[in-house]
C-alpha cells in the first residue's frame, strides 16, 4: 500500500528551497520540508500552527472575522477570484436558519493545474486550519472535505491530519475552549471534472448525480442538503489562518505594491519549459518573472502562446507575459486568471490539435444537463478533429466561433461551456491561419508548412 | 399582478409565474421543452431563451431563460431579438445532431412537440455532417415502447417519474452527450403512472404500446370527450378511434380532477372495448339450449314476450353502467323492482360514505384541492392501488411543504430543484393505517398495519383525541393511543388536514371512525379540513344516489319465488357474488336479460342478451367520488365500419324494451330526454342537465368536431364495403359531430374538447392553450356539475366501535383492491393481464415461520366457498392471523371472511 502511495506521489513540486520561503512573505509554502513529507500536527504545531484559529474562536466574533477576511480581500484561488469575505457575509445566519456545512472544494482537476495537490499532502492542518476558521465565520455545524479520487495520498494525508486534529482538540465540541463545535470528514469523489463546479460538487456530495444547479438560490442561501454553505477552495482556506494571525495590513502588503489584490499565490509552469513546478509569489508577479523562475523554453522550443490558468482559460501571446499575473489585469487582457498556473505552448505545437485536445476533454466531462454543453461541445470536437486531419470545410471556421458564441456565459446553465469555449474563441482570434490550414488539407503545424 | 414590457408591448401578468409561462398566457410564443407547467422549470434545455434588458436605457441586453427568470414587474425582455432568435435555433439544431429525423416512422409524428417547436423556431437546415450518437433501447413491459435515439434529453421523464410520481426504477445514466433514460437494465416499469411519460416526453422515445399495436396517426382519428370508467376518481380522458377500434386513451386536461395526468389503468385498460368476443349483435336462446344471433326486431320481440309473461320482473343495475342506463331500467322495472347491482355490504359503505359527504361537518375536495391540504390521514385504503391518480395527488399534498419553505426564504415556487434541494425530505405528515404496506408509505411520516377493526379503532381514538366528546375506544391499548395522539395532534396543528378513507376493505367500521374524526375536525372549526372517500367503481356513488336494493335483495326475490325474470345491466354477477350463490338462483331458472358490452358469464347465461355500447360506443353521465357528475360521449358509431353491429346505450335498449313490454311502437329517444328525465325524478340528481351542454348545442352555428382538419381517408376506408361515401352518422345525442366539419378553434370556448390542437401546437401541450391561466382551469368551465354539498348540520357521532380483531384458530382474510387485475372491465385488456401479478395468498412472516411456510408453498384456502388453491407470499407488513388476497381472483372471498388454511403439496412449487 505505502509503496503504491509512494509511486503515486508527485514529489518536488515546490521550486524555492527553504532558504527562500519565509514566515512573514510565504505563508502558504514557509512551514514545507525539504523531504515533502506531510507536516504531521507536532511539526505543524512547532511552527506557529494553529495561531489564527485560537485568535479567531477566542478573540473575535464569526462577524469580525468575516470583517477581517473582507479587509484582507482574500479573492478566491478557485479560478474565478470572487472575494471569499463576501461569499462568506452572504451566507445566512441566524436564529431560524439552521446551521449548514463549510466545504472545501479539493476537486482539483483543472488541466494542467497541481497547486492544491501540493497542499493537500503536504501541509493538511493548513487548510483543517483555515475550515476551522470559515466554519466559525459562517456558523457551519459541519465540514467536508471534497477531495478529488485520484488524490489518494492527499486522502492519506488529510485523514492522518484530521485524527491528529480531533485528538488534540482542534476539532470536535468546545474548540479552543472556544464553545464552538466542528468537525470534518473527508469526501473523495468518483472523478468528474464538473464536481469542481461548487454546485454540482454538492449534488454529488449528496449523493446526486453531478448536476450544477441554478444560482439563485447560492450555496449560501440553499446548500448541501438546503442548508447554508460555503464553498471555498482549498488554496483560498489555506490563505485564511494567516490573515487571522497577521492581520488584513499584513496580508495585504504582501503583493508588495504588484497589484490591488493582497496576498501570495501558488504559480505554476508546465510544458516545454526548463523546469515546471511550483512557486509562491506575491501576487502580481508577472508572467515574465514566472518564466524566467521557470528557466525559460526549452532549447529548440519557442513560445507561442500560454494559458494563465489551466485549460478554461483563453490563449495569450507572447507579448502578454509582461502583465502582472492576478484577476483584474489577465482579465481585462480578455483572458481569466484561472489557477494562476501557466501552461506554455511552443511553436512546434499545433493548436487546432491542443484545442481538440482540451475541447475533447470538456466534452467528455460535461455533465450532459444543458443542450449547449451537452451538444454543442462534441460537435466542436469533431469540427476540430477533422481540422486536424485536413478534412475541414470552408464553413467549419465560422461554424467554430458560432458554436464558441453559443457556448458563452449566460446562454448555457454553469461556467463549463463558457470555460471551454474560452481557448476556442481565442484561438480562432490569434491562430486563425492554423484553423484555415485545416480546410480540405493534411494539417500540420503552420512553423513546419 | 406585474407590468412587463416584451419587444416594447406592455403586458399584465401573474408576477408569481416565470416569464415563460407568463408570456405563453399571454399567447406570446417561446418555444421550450424542459418547463412544464406541473413540474416547474429546471433550466436545462435552453430553448427559452429571451433577451433581458436591465431597464428602458439598455439596448444591449443579455440573453436569459425565460422559464428561470422571475416575471417581476418592471421586466423588459424581447422575444424577437436577432441574437435570441440564433440562439434558439442553435438549441433546435443542437438537439437535433443525433435525433434520427425518423418522423415517418415515429408514433410521436403529428402530435410531437419537437416538431411544433422545431417549426416554431424556424430551424430547417442541417449543418451536422458527422456520425449520429446512438443508443439501445429496452423493454418497458406491455405499456411503454422505448427509442432513445429520439431523446433530446430535456429530463422530463426522469422528473415526473421520480420527483413527481415517487418512482424509483427509471433514471438518467451516463454523462456528456451519451446521457440514457431508462431502467438499470430491460424490465417492466413499475410506476403506475409510467404511462404519462407518453405525454411529458416531448418527442417519441416513450410511446404508447398498446397505441403501436392498432397504430394512427392523430389526425386521422376520431375522438370522444370521455370519462374513464376503471374506478371512481373521475378522470377525463380523449380516446381516439380509427377503422372501428379504440386506438389510444390520451389525458383530456380538467382543471379540478386529473389535470395533466393519468394512471396506468385508465390509459391503458380500455382494450375490452376491442375484444374479438364482444357481443355485437342481440344473442338468444335457440331452443335446444344453443345461442343465436338474432335482429333487432325479433331481439325486441322476444323482449316484449319475456317481459309481458313475467311473473314478477326486477331489474339489475350497475356502478359501471351510466346514470342514464340504471335510471332507464328503474323506469322500466319500478322504483320497488330495483337494484343498484352492489352487493349488500359494499352498498352500506357507499350509502354511508355520501352520508359523511354531506353531513360529516367537511367538504369533499377535488383533486386539486387535495394538493393544498397540509396534513394527511389515510385509514383503510391504499389509494394507489384503489384510486391511483387520487394517490399522485395525496403525493403531490405531502410534497407541497416544499411550497411553504421556498416562499420562506423567497425561492419562487416554479424553481423545481431549488425547492426540492431546499427541502430535501421535509414533508406535510401523512399516516396511513392499512393490513399491508401501501404504494404511499415511502413519504409517510408513519404508518401502520392493522387488521380492520384495528384500523376503526384507530380512527376512532383520533377522533376522541380530537374531541373528547367523540366516543372513546374502550380497552384501547397504550399503543393505539399514542398513535392516535400523535395523529391528532398533527391534524390539529395542520390548517387544512385531510381525512382519506373508502370501501375497499368492505369495512363500515372505518368509514364511520373516519367520519368521526371529520365531525371532530369540524367541531374544532377546521372549515378547511376535508373528507375524501373513495368508492370502487366509476358510478357506484351514482347509482346509490339513484337508489335501490343491494344486490342479494334481488336474488333473495327469485328465490322467494316473488320474480321470475331479471334484466341485467352491464353487471356481471360472477363478478360480485360466490358461483354457488349464484347456482342457488338460476336453479330457479328465472328469465334472464342481460345487457352489456362484454361477453360476461352473467351475459352467457342469458335467454336474452342485448349487445351493448362500451363508454366508446355510448353517451352517459357517471358520478364520481367527489359527487362530480361528468358526461362522457361517444368515441364513434360502429355501424359506420361494421355495419353488422347493434350496439346500443343500454339505456336505448332499455327504452325500447318499455315500448315492446307495453306493446307500443318504439319512438326516437336521445340522451337529453333520459338526461331530463332522470334529473326530474330525482331530486339528488337534479345538476345532472348541467353536466354538460345539449345537444342543441351550437358554436357559429357548428357542431363540435370529433376529428381535426387534416382527417384523411374519409372516403376511402369504407371503401371495400361500398365505394361511394355514406354522409357522417348524426350524432342526435350531443354537440358534437361524427367529422372533421364543425367547430374545432379555441379562440371561442368549447365547452367539451375531444382533443387538443390549437395553431402551432399538435402536442398535448396544446391544453395549455385551453385555460384561463396554465395548469388552471378549463376557459370554458371545468366539465361536470357537483351534484352533493356539505350540509350545514353535522350529523351525531358513531358510536359504533368495533371490537379489538383477536386472532383465532381460523384466520381473518381481507381482499385488497389492486390497480392491475382488481377491477372488472380492464383486467379483460390484454396488457393489463400481463400487467397484473399472479394471484397469491399472503401470510405474515410469523405466522408462516411458525407453520413453516415460504414463498411458492401451495395453500388451500377453506371457508364458507369452494376451496381455492394459491401459492403462499411471505408478507412482512400484514398483522398476525390474517391472509390476503388481491381483489380480482374469487368473488366468493370476502373480506373479514373467516378462513382455514392448509398447505397441500403440489408437483411444483412457484418462485415468486
Amino acid at each position: 500500500m505505502n509503496a503504491t502511495i509512494d509511486r503515486l506521489r508527485y514529489r518536488s513540486q515546490l521550486r524555492q528551497p527553504a532558504s527562500e520561503r519565509h514566515e512573514d512573505s510565504h505563508p502558504l509554502t514557509w512551514r514545507l520540508r525539504e523531504d515533502n513529507e506531510s507536516i504531521d500536527l507536532a511539526e505543524y504545531q512547532r511552527k506557529n500552527g494553529y495561531v489564527g484559529t485560537q485568535r479567531a474562536l477566542t478573540e473575535h466574533s464569526a462577524s469580525e472575522v468575516i470583517d477581517i477576511v473582507k479587509e484582507a480581500n482574500v479573492r478566491g484561488r478557485g479560478g474565478a477570484g470572487f472575494p471569499a469575505g463576501v461569499k462568506w457575509s452572504l451566507t445566512l445566519q441566524g436564529e431560524d436558519i439552521p446551521r449548514g456545512y463549510l466545504v472545501c472544494n479539493a476537486d482539483e482537476m483543472e488541466p494542467g493545474t497541481f497547486k492544491d495537490r501540493m497542499l493537500l499532502e503536504q501541509q493538511p492542518h493548513l487548510l483543517i486550519e483555515g475550515m476551522i476558521i470559515g466554519a466559525y465565520a459562517n456558523n457551519s455545524r459541519f465540514g467536508y472535505i471534497f477531495l478529488r479520487d485520484e488524490y489518494r495520498a492527499a486522502a492519506v494525508s488529510i485523514t492522518r491530519a484530521l485524527n491528529e486534529a480531533r485528538e488534540a482538540g482542534w476539532l470536535g465540541k468546545n474548540i479552543a475552549g472556544s464553545g464552538f463545535d466542528f468537525d470534518i470528514a473527508l469526501h473523495t469523489g468518483a472523478g468528474r471534472y464538473i464536481c469542481g463546479e461548487e454546485t454540482a460538487l454538492l449534488n454529488s456530495l449528496e449523493g446526486h448525480r453531478a448536476n450544477p444547479r441554478d444560482k439563485p438560490p447560492f450555496p449560501g442561501q440553499s446548500g448541501a442538503w438546503g442548508k447554508p454553505t460555503v464553498v471555498n477552495n482549498v488554496e483560498t482556506l489555506c490563505n485564511v489562518p494567516g490573515v487571522l494571525q497577521h492581520g488584513a495590513d499584513w496580508y495585504q502588503q504582501l503583493s508588495g505594491g504588484r497589484s490591488d489584490d493582497g496576498g501570495t499565490k501558488l504559480y505554476g509552469v508546465s510544458g516545454q519549459v526548463e523546469r515546471t513546478g511550483l512557486w509562491e509569489l506575491p501576487i502580481g508577479t508577472t508572467g515574465e518573472e514566472l518564466m524566467a523562475l521557470a528557466g525559460g523554453m526549452q532549447s529548440g522550443h519557442e513560445l507561442k502562446a500560454w494559458l494563465p490558468g489551466g485549460g478554461s482559460t483563453g490563449l495569450l501571446l507572447p507579448e502578454h507575459l509582461e502583465l502582472p499575473l492576478d484577476f483584474d489585469s489577465i482579465g481585462k487582457a480578455g483572458s481569466r486568471l484561472g489557477t494562476g498556473l501557466l501552461t506554455v505552448i511552443s511553436r512546434q505545437q499545433s493548436i487546432v490539435a491542443l484545442l481538440r485536445n482540451l475541447e475533447q476533454f470538456f466534452a467528455r466531462e460535461s455533465c450532459g444537463w444543458c443542450t449547449p454543453c451537452r451538444e454543442g461541445l462534441p460537435w466542436t470536437v469533431k469540427v476540430l478533429q477533422a481540422l486536424e486531419r485536413g478534412e475541414g470545410e470552408p464553413e467549419d471556421i465560422e461554424l467554430l466561433q458560432q458554436l464558441g458564441k453559443g457556448l458563452g456565459p449566460g446562454q448555457t446553465f454553469c461556467a463549463h461551456a463558457p470555460g471551454a469555449s474560452m481557448p476556442l474563441t481565442s484561438a480562432l482570434k490569434y491562430f486563425r491561419d492554423e484553423f484555415e490550414a485545416g480546410v480540405a488539407r493534411p494539417h500540420t503545424a503552420v512553423e513546419e508548412a | 399582478m406585474a407590468t412587463i414590457y416584451v419587444d416594447g408591448e406592455q403586458y399584465q401578468v401573474n408576477g408569481s409565474h416565470n416569464l415563460l409561462q407568463a408570456c405563453l398566457e399571454m399567447g406570446l410564443e417561446i418555444p421550450y421543452f424542459c418547463w412544464h407547467p406541473a413540474m416547474g422549470s429546471v433550466g436545462a434545455c435552453r430553448q427559452c431563451a429571451v433577451k433581458q434588458y436591465k431597464d428602458e436605457d439598455d439596448d444591449k441586453g443579455m440573453l436569459v431563460m425565460s422559464c428561470m427568470s422571475p416575471a417581476k414587474d418592471g421586466t423588459r425582455i424581447s422575444i424577437a431579438d436577432d441574437e435570441a432568435e440564433e440562439f434558439r435555433q442553435s438549441v433546435i439544431e443542437w438537439m437535433m445532431i443525433s435525433h434520427p429525423h425518423d418522423c415517418p416512422v415515429c408514433e410521436e409524428g403529428g402530435h410531437c412537440h419537437l416538431q411544433d417547436m422545431t417549426v416554431m423556431t424556424g430551424h430547417d437546415r442541417r449543418r451536422y455532417r458527422f456520425n449520429k450518437r446512438t443508443h439501445r433501447n429496452q423493454d418497458l413491459g406491455p405499456f411503454i415502447g422505448h427509442e432513445m435515439n429520439r431523446c433530446i434529453t430535456c429530463y422530463r421523464c426522469v422528473r415526473f417519474y421520480r420527483d413527481y410520481a415517487g418512482g424509483d426504477d427509471l433514471g438518467a445514466f451516463g454523462a456528456n452527450d451519451n446521457i440514457y433514460f431508462g431502467r438499470y437494465q430491460d424490465g417492466t416499469l413499475e410506476s403506475e403512472f409510467s404511462g404519462n411519460l407518453t405525454e411529458v416526453c416531448p418527442t417519441g422515445v416513450f410511446t404508447d404500446r398498446t397505441h403501436s399495436e392498432r397504430y394512427t396517426r392523430k389526425w386521422d382519428m376520431q375522438f370522444g370527450p370521455s370519462v374513464c370508467h376503471q374506478c371512481s376518481v373521475g378522470c377525463n380522458i380523449s380516446a381516439g378511434e380509427r377503422y372501428g377500434d379504440v386506438r389510444r386513451i390520451e389525458n383530456r386536461y380538467h382543471g379540478e380532477v386529473n389535470r395533466y395526468f393519468l394512471c396506468d389503468r385508465g390509459r391503458f385498460g380500455y382494450g375490452y372495448v376491442n375484444r374479438d368476443d364482444r357481443p355485437l349483435r342481440p344473442e338468444g336462446s335457440d331452443g335446444g339450449g344453443t345461442r343465436r344471433e338474432l335482429d333487432v326486431d325479433e331481439a325486441l320481440d322476444r323482449a316484449g314476450e319475456l317481459l309481458r309473461h313475467a311473473n314478477g320482473i326486477v331489474g339489475i343495475g350497475s356502478p359501471r353502467a351510466s346514470l342514464e342506463s340504471n335510471h332507464q331500467l328503474k323506469q322500466l322495472v319500478g322504483d320497488d323492482n330495483f337494484s343498484t347491482g352492489l352487493v349488500g355490504n359494499e352498498q352500506a359503505c357507499v350509502e354511508r360514505m355520501r352520508s359523511l359527504n354531506e353531513s360529516g361537518g367537511l367538504p369533499t375536495p377535488s383533486l386539486r384541492d387535495i394538493e393544498r391540504h397540509d396534513a394527511v390521514l389515510v385509514l383503510g385504503e391504499d389509494p394507489i392501488q384503489s384510486a391511483a391518480r387520487l394517490g399522485l395527488s395525496i403525493r403531490q399534498a405531502v410534497l407541497g411543504r416544499r411550497e411553504e419553505l421556498a416562499e420562506e426564504r423567497g425561492i419562487p415556487l416554479w424553481n423545481a430543484e431549488a425547492i426540492k434541494t431546499l427541502a430535501q425530505d421535509k414533508r406535510y405528515p401523512l399516516f396511513t393505517a392499512y393490513p399491508q404496506a401501501t404504494g404511499l408509505d415511502g413519504i409517510a411520516e408513519q404508518h401502520w398495519n392493522l387488521a380492520p377493526a384495528d384500523i376503526a379503532r384507530l380512527g376512532f381514538a383520533v377522533a376522541h383525541e380530537i374531541d373528547p366528546n367523540a366516543p372513546a375506544v374502550t380497552e384501547l391499548d397504550v399503543s393505539t393511543r399514542e398513535s392516535a395522539k400523535l395523529i391528532a395532534e398533527k391534524l390539529l396543528a395542520a390548517d387544512r388536514p385531510l381525512l382519506v378513507s373508502g370501501g375497499s376493505l368492505g369495512s363500515v367500521a372505518i368509514i364511520e371512525a373516519c367520519g368521526n374524526i371529520a365531525r371532530a375536525l369540524a367541531k374544532c372549526g377546521k372549515q378547511d379540513a376535508g373528507l375524501s372517500l373513495i368508492r370502487r367503481e366509476a358510478n357506484s356513488t351514482g347509482v346509490e344516489m339513484l337508489g335501490g336494493q343491494p344486490l342479494e335483495w334481488a336474488l333473495d326475490r327469485v328465490i322467494a319465488g316473488e320474480a321470475d325474470t331479471l334484466v341485467i345491466v352491464e353487471n356481471d354477477l360472477y363478478q360480485r357474488l360466490a358461483t354457488e350463490t349464484l347456482d342457488a338462483v338460476f336453479a330457479k331458472a328465472p328469465k334472464l336479460i342481460v345487457l352489456d358490452h362484454q361477453r360476461t358469464a352473467t351475459l352467457e347465461r342469458a335467454d336474452l342478451a342485448l349487445s351493448s355500447a362500451s363508454f366508446a360506443e355510448a353517451d352517459g353521465t357517471l358520478v364520481s367520488m367527489e359527487g362530480r357528475g361528468q358526461r362522457f360521449f361517444q368515441v364513434y358509431e360502429p355501424r359506420h365500419m361494421r355495419p353488422e353491429t347493434r350496439l346500443h346505450e343500454s339505456w336505448r335498449w332499455l327504452h325500447a324494451l318499455a315500448a315492446e313490454r307495453d306493446s307500443e311502437p318504439v319512438s326516437d329517444i336521445t340522451l337529453d330526454a333520459v338526461v331530463r328525465d332522470c334529473a326530474e325524478r330525482n331530486a339528488t340528481l337534479e345538476g345532472i342537465v348541467d353536466a354538460a351542454p345539449d345537444a342543441d348545442f351550437r358554436i357559429s352555428g357548428q357542431k363540435l368536431a370529433r376529428s381535426p382538419h387534416r382527417y384523411s381517408g374519409r372516403t376511402a376506408m369504407r371503401a371495400h364495403l361500398d365505394v361511394s361515401e355514406p354522409a357522417p352518422t348524426r350524432d342526435p345525442d350531443s354537440a358534437l359531430a361524427f367529422s372533421m366539419e364543425g367547430y374545432s378553434g379555441f379562440d371561442r370556448p368549447r365547452p367539451v374538447v375531444p382533443f387538443a390542437w390549437a395553431p402551432g401546437f399538435n402536442s398535448p401541450e396544446a391544453w395549455n392553450k385551453f385555460m384561463d391561466e396554465i395548469g388552471g382551469h378549463l376557459r370554458a368551465g371545468d366539465p361536470g356539475v357537483r351534484l352533493f354539498e356539505l350540509a350545514n348540520e353535522t350529523s351525531n357521532y358513531s358510536a359504533a366501535i368495533p371490537d379489538a380483531f383477536v386472532r383465532g384458530d381460523d384466520w381473518q382474510l381481507t381482499v385488497l383492491p389492486r390497480l392491475f387485475g382488481g377491477e372488472e372491465t380492464s383486467s379483460r385488456a390484454a396488457p393489463i393481464i400481463e400487467r397484473s401479478a399472479p394471484a397469491h395468498i399472503a401470510v405474515a412472516r410469523a405466522d408462516a415461520e411458525r407453520l413453516g411456510l415460504g414463498n411458492g408453498h401451495w395453500l388451500s384456502l377453506t371457508g364458507q366457498f369452494q376451496a381455492l388453491t394459491l401459492p403462499a407470499t411471505i408478507d412482512d407488513h400484514l398483522p398476525e392471523g390474517m391472509v390476503s388476497v388481491p381483489a380480482g381472483v374469487d368473488p366468493a372471498l370476502i373480506n373479514g371472511a373467516r378462513v382455514s388454511l392448509s398447505r397441500i403439496q403440489l408437483d411444483e412449487e412457484v418462485s415468486s
